[in-house]
Formats: structure tokens, sequence, C-alpha cells
């Protein structure tokens, strides 16, 4: 299974993705943000990072960079694209998932192990998933999902909730939500399910000596769905 | 000739730094305040002599780059 990785000026996940993706089984290509074509894939990750330094709006430079036409083509042909914290912010920036990330509501940097509850198992990310919780890692500063009232309608109507903040028991209330997300939201898909955006990090929940192995289930379930 | 552009949060969106900000001016004894909004200014040199035609080039910019028109809303205004 092949994957790109891109990496904008400023990414600092993309080598752990790159990491992470190997290790289950995929063959990654780094992919600059200056170049024109996507390599051939089945799999296409924004990953997190600082891209542009945040300038403007997280991820509203990195959106316009000259790969993302590529990226925007594959996704609108049914590729699979995942990003991750800052790669989710890239996302909503181009469109291809509804709403926008704002400043955490208590305005700090938030670093800390979380747990998100999958909302909808119907996709190629969280199909056959043993798990409905699982462990995963945040750090960022604007993870703050928003969206207009009639685009929360349609997410809802159309199931692009993918993952809910909640607690290690899956219980999704206001006190684990640790940025003021509307409706403890983590991650988002787009209509179809090809394309997911969440803050946290499964690339960090790989070892146990790195504190946990969500996300090795999470990558291990991924190269298998896709197979 | 320059045009400006001003981005600001729509009315229903949450803004964590104007909340701060109004409780800091609170703090120094402006207490005179109902709310504080912040928003972004853009001071744009156009090379164009036609002021709508100036006009309609940042109006462009702010619907593909400069705003975003989930959040916030953009106004602007000839400066020169």
């Amino acid at each position: 299974m092949k994957s790109s990785v891109i990496t904008f000026p400023g990414s600092n996940c993309d080598r752990d993705m790159d990491v992470a993706l190997k290790k289950f089984g995929f063959n990654n290509k780094m992919v600059w943000h200056d170049d024109n074509e996507l390599p051939k894939s089945d799999l296409v990750v924004l990953p997190g990072g600082f891209s542009y330094g945040d300038y403007l709006r997280c991820g509203s430079m990195a959106s316009k960079s000259r790969i993302m036409q590529s990226v925007i083509n594959f996704a609108k042909s049914g590729g699979l694209v995942m990003g991750i914290c800052n790669g989710f912010q890239i996302l909503v920036e181009t469109g291809l998932v509804p709403g926008v990330l704002l400043r955490n509501k208590y305005l700090e940097f938030i670093c800390k192990n979380v747990f998100v509850k999958l909302d909808n198992k119907e996709n190629a990310y969280f199909k056959n998933l043993n798990k409905d919780v699982l462990e995963f890692h945040i750090a960022h500063n604007e993870g703050n999902y928003f969206c207009t009232e009639d685009q929360l309608k349609e997410i809802k109507d159309n199931n692009q909730i993918a993952i809910y903040y909640c607690n290690k028991e899956g219980r999704i209330e206001d006190r684990y939500n640790p940025n003021g997300s509307i409706k403890n939201i983590a991650g988002i898909f787009n209509k179809e399910k090809n394309v997911l955006g969440m803050m946290p990090h499964p690339e960090r929940m790989i070892d146990q000596s790195l504190s946990g192995e969500d996300g090795s289930i999470f990558f291990k379930n991924l190269i298998n769905n896709i197979k | 000739m320059k045009v400006s552009a001003i981005i600001t949060l729509k009315k229903d969106v949450l803004d964590p730094q104007g909340k701060v900000i109004h409780q800091a001016l609170d703090g120094m004894g402006f207490e005179n305040i109902s709310e504080v909004r912040q928003g972004k200014y853009f001071e744009i040199d156009v090379n164009e002599n036609d002021p709508g035609k100036a006009k309609a080039v940042v109006e462009d910019m702010c619907k593909k780059l400069l705003a975003n028109l989930v959040i916030e809303n953009f106004k602007i205004i000839e400066t020169q």
C-alpha cells in the first residue's frame, strides 16, 4: 500500500507520521509542498505542525500551496486524505471538510492524552475496528472546532462526525472537552467519508514506551481496510 | 492605489482573545466597556488607478484568502 506525507514549511510531525506508516506496512513517500503532482498513493496524509508559522490563520497559507491542487483533485476523485492537527486545519481551509478551527476556549496550548469516541465505522478509516474508544494525544492551540448551525445540521444528517472527545468509558460530556469544540467534536469527515480531519495524533501512540498503543490499533486496521 | 480591508469575527463566533483584552482593560480601570472584539487590518497597495477595479481585486483576495467566510466578515475601504 502506497502512502504520501506532505511536508510544508513548518510541518513537524511529518517524520513521525512517516515512521508510523512504515511501521504498519505502508510504502511511504515524503512529498514537498512545492511539487506539482502527488506520486501514486492509496493514502495521502497532511501532517501536524505549524505550517507557515500559523500566519494569517492556521493552515490558510498551506491550503494554497502548489501540491494542494493535486491533493484536492485526489480527494475529489475518492482518494483517502487524512489531515492530523495542522493537517486538519489545512483541510478546513481548502473546504474539503466543513467548519473551522478556532483558538482554544481557554487560550492555552493543550498537550495531553485524551480519549475519543468513534461515531461512525462505515468508512475506510474505522471499519472493523474492535474498539469504540481510543486514547490519542493532542497538542494544539487552535483545535476549537466551530461551524454554523446549518453546517452542523448537515454534518449530523450526513453522519460526518468522526470522533468526539470523551472519557475513558466513552461518555461525551462538556467536562471532557479540552478546547471548547462544538459538540465535543475532535474529527470530521467529508460527505463521502474519504477525507478525515482530526486534531488528535494517532502517530504519537504507536509504542508502549511512548505512551500507548491505540495508534497502532488504528494504523493496523487502516492498512487492512485499504488492502 | 492603497486599499484597506478590515476583517472582523461574525457576531455569534466566540472571541476568547477579545474577552481577555476586555478583562485586562477592565482591570486597568476602563470599566465603561460592554464588549471587545478583535479583528485584522490589511493595507494593500494595488497597481491600479481605478478605485472600483482596485477594490474588486481586494474583495477577491478577501474571499479567497484573507478572510474565512465561515467565521469572518470583511469590509473594504479605499484609503488613497
